[in-house]
């Protein structure tokens, strides 16, 4: 259903598809106001309920934000005292089981998550900051300096974002805000590209140029007319960058890039079991599938924020 | 045509250059000493005297200006001397040579079984049409993205090497010890090509020729694979060149994982070791898969679709160009 469709609906009409199902929930918000502001939440709410998925996901991702703010709400024990028995498997006292030092896996991957979320913060904050600069650079001033940044943007996406982060330890050496950065410096071209694009679209725009004529100043039409309407698309991106970023960076603690031992790192922690599969499947088993757990939460929320922004217009 | 590939060729060469120098300068100019990682002390400079600093840094070239090092090492590569690794000596021209084709092998076994499951898998979910089977179908590509592949390798060496003894958990001997990191490395493309292909798919088969060939009497399955899966690749075809790049990245993880030699594994010990040269190759190397991979999808298109006329845009942005219907 199109805009000019619902424009020509007497208001009740909308009122009452608004009601119906999911596929009317997703329409365009303009229509919202019309029918105030506790319809609307009312049907936000309405429409993260029924979809069950989504509603894990959220509360899923609170924990682990909760648990990288405060591990204490989550164990008391502490996550590098080695005062339990050995490579025990999961149960009702250890949940994830023990290792092989006699430390609680389940209190490990609890502090582990404090390094994990920070690090992908600051992974997404670097690509967003400096991708979405260099996006808005290029299709701004164009030309040249548009040709250029194109340039980079070709060179940086030639390269895996792995391979990447490898040249940047080798040059300026280990531990996790490293990872964080050299992650975050991997996704700067795909900010860059979304962002470019955003702008150049809203450039063609009337309102840019009658912003232009009546004698605004171009810092102030870039930051106030320009800047706010390209936002959207690139937060929707930095949101699906969250579960990318997250597994890039457990892949590199993986490999033995992130903090040393016995810090625990939510990769490092599946690292430390490699030596005992087949003996002890919970060392690998469990940390690693809070990662994937994690990764698969961060996604489903991020796409159906994509969803959403898709139907608007 | 001809005009098209050799602009393409050009641009590939400026990529690459692109690479080398900004791989060069982060590696070279930024802190990080290699001739410390030489005297094997790590980075605590204060335990050797300054005159063996010095030593060792004049030995290594270190000493002179950074753009002469850059220049020089320009000028070798371009002659074919890759210079030799810091760390063993090796001249890094034999250290590839002896672990490219073990890589390559694996990310090319790992990209067939990408397109052949990603496709199967697309085509699958688009015909069954069951309910819940299609949402199950669908779900699972949204899995294979999220999960870790250092994780599915771990546990598919746990229980199909150690429990079951189905395949060997290590080593690069021969076909067996190919099937678990290609099946490994390939899930995450694998599921991003079914999740393209299964959308693509679906706007197609809504187009009106459909219609058509339906009002034919031809069966799904024929319309299916008949005349939607050509009119839909072209999307997935681009995504494949891209994760070109993912999996030699990804190699490196699943090299780790299943401790076979190869690229990945000469780089991440290249990294303990601040060995600059291997880093800086392996970069290259990267973006050369990359950039042979995404020529060569780009010349698939025509292949694919004749409608197609490859034109050398005086930007490279604008690549393809329909002609006009």
């Amino acid at each position: 259903m199109t805009e000019t469709d619902l424009a020509q609906q007497p208001p009740e009409t909308a009122l009452v598809l608004s009601g119906e199902d999911a596929v009317a929930d997703a329409r365009p918000p303009r229509l919202a106001v019309r029918s105030g502001r506790a319809e609307r939440v009312r049907r936000a709410v309405g429409v993260i309920v029924r979809q069950p998925g989504l509603v894990v996901s959220i509360l899923l991702l609170a924990v682990v934000v909760l648990a990288a703010w405060d591990p204490g709400l989550f164990t008391h024990r502490d996550p590098i005292a080695q005062d339990y028995p050995r490579l025990s498997g999961p149960s009702a006292a250890h949940w994830f089981g023990t290792d092989d030092a006699g430390r609680d896996i389940y209190a490990r991957v609890v502090h582990g998550a404090s390094a994990s979320v920070k690090a992908v913060v600051v992974a997404v904050i670097v690509g967003l900051f400096v991708g979405s600069g260099l996006g808005l650079l290029a299709a701004w001033v164009g030309r040249l300096v548009d040709d250029i940044v194109m340039r980079v943007i070709d060179v940086l996406l030639s390269v895996p974002a792995l391979l990447i982060a490898l040249a940047f330890f080798t040059a300026l050496g280990f531990g996790t805000i490293h990872i964080a950065i050299a992650v975050g410096i991997g996704n700067i071209a795909s900010f860059a590209r979304v962002m470019r694009a955003e702008v150049l679209r809203i450039k063609a725009f009337g309102y840019v140029e009658a912003a232009k004529f009546s004698g605004i100043s171009r810092l102030r039409i870039v930051t106030r007319h320009v800047v706010p309407n390209a936002l959207g698309p690139v937060f929707v991106l930095a949101t699906l960058e969250v579960g990318l970023a997250l597994l890039n960076i457990s892949s590199l603690s993986f490999l033995g890039f992130g903090a040393p031992p016995p810090a625990p790192e939510w990769g490092s922690l599946v690292a430390s079991g490699r030596d005992f599969l087949g003996a002890a499947w919970w060392m690998t088993t469990m940390p690693g599938l809070v990662v994937a757990l994690t990764v698969l939460a961060a996604n489903r929320v991020a796409r159906s924020l994509e969803g959403n922004r898709a139907v608007a217009p | 045509m001809l005009q098209y590939v050799l602009r393409r060729i050009g641009h590939a060469v400026l990529v690459l250059w692109a690479a080398f120098t900004a791989t060069f300068f982060l590696l070279y100019a930024l802190p990080g000493d290699a001739s410390l990682t030489r005297a094997g002390i790590g980075s605590d400079s204060s335990q050797v005297s300054p005159q063996q600093l010095a030593q060792i840094r004049s030995e290594l070239g270190l000493d002179r200006p950074v753009l002469v090092q850059y220049f020089e090492t320009l000028g070798n590569t371009l002659r074919g001397h890759l210079g030799r690794s810091l760390q063993s000596g090796t001249p890094v021209k034999k250290l590839f040579a002896e672990s490219v084709p073990s890589t390559l092998e694996l990310a090319g076994a790992a990209l067939l079984l990408a397109i052949v499951l990603g496709f199967a898998w697309a085509v699958l979910t688009v015909y069954v049409r069951w309910e819940p089977a299609r949402t199950a179908l669908g779900t699972v590509p949204a899995l294979g993205v999220s999960i870790p592949i250092f994780w599915t390798g771990l546990i598919a060496l746990d229980w199909l090497s150690f429990r079951w003894r189905l395949f060997p958990a290590f080593g690069n001997s021969g076909f067996s010890s190919l099937v678990l990191p290609a099946v490994v490395l390939a899930i995450p493309s694998a599921s991003v090509a079914a999740q393209l292909l299964t959308r693509s798919l679906e706007t197609t088969l809504a187009s009106p020729f459909i219609a058509t060939v339906q009002a034919k009497g031809a069966s799904r399955l024929r319309i299916l694979l008949g005349h939607a899966l050509r009119n839909s690749v072209l999307p997935v075809l681009t995504a494949l060149g891209m994760t070109a790049g993912h999996l030699i990245g990804g190699s490196v993880v699943a090299e780790a994982v299943f401790t076979r030699s190869g690229v990945g594994d000469i780089t991440v010990r290249a990294v303990d070791f601040q060995d600059s040269p291997v880093v800086l190759f392996t970069v290259v190397f990267a973006a050369t898969v990359f950039v042979v991979v995404n020529l060569i999808v780009d010349l698939l298109y025509v292949v694919i679709d004749p409608r197609i006329q490859l034109t050398a845009a005086p930007r490279a942005g604008a690549r393809l160009q329909r002609a006009a219907a």
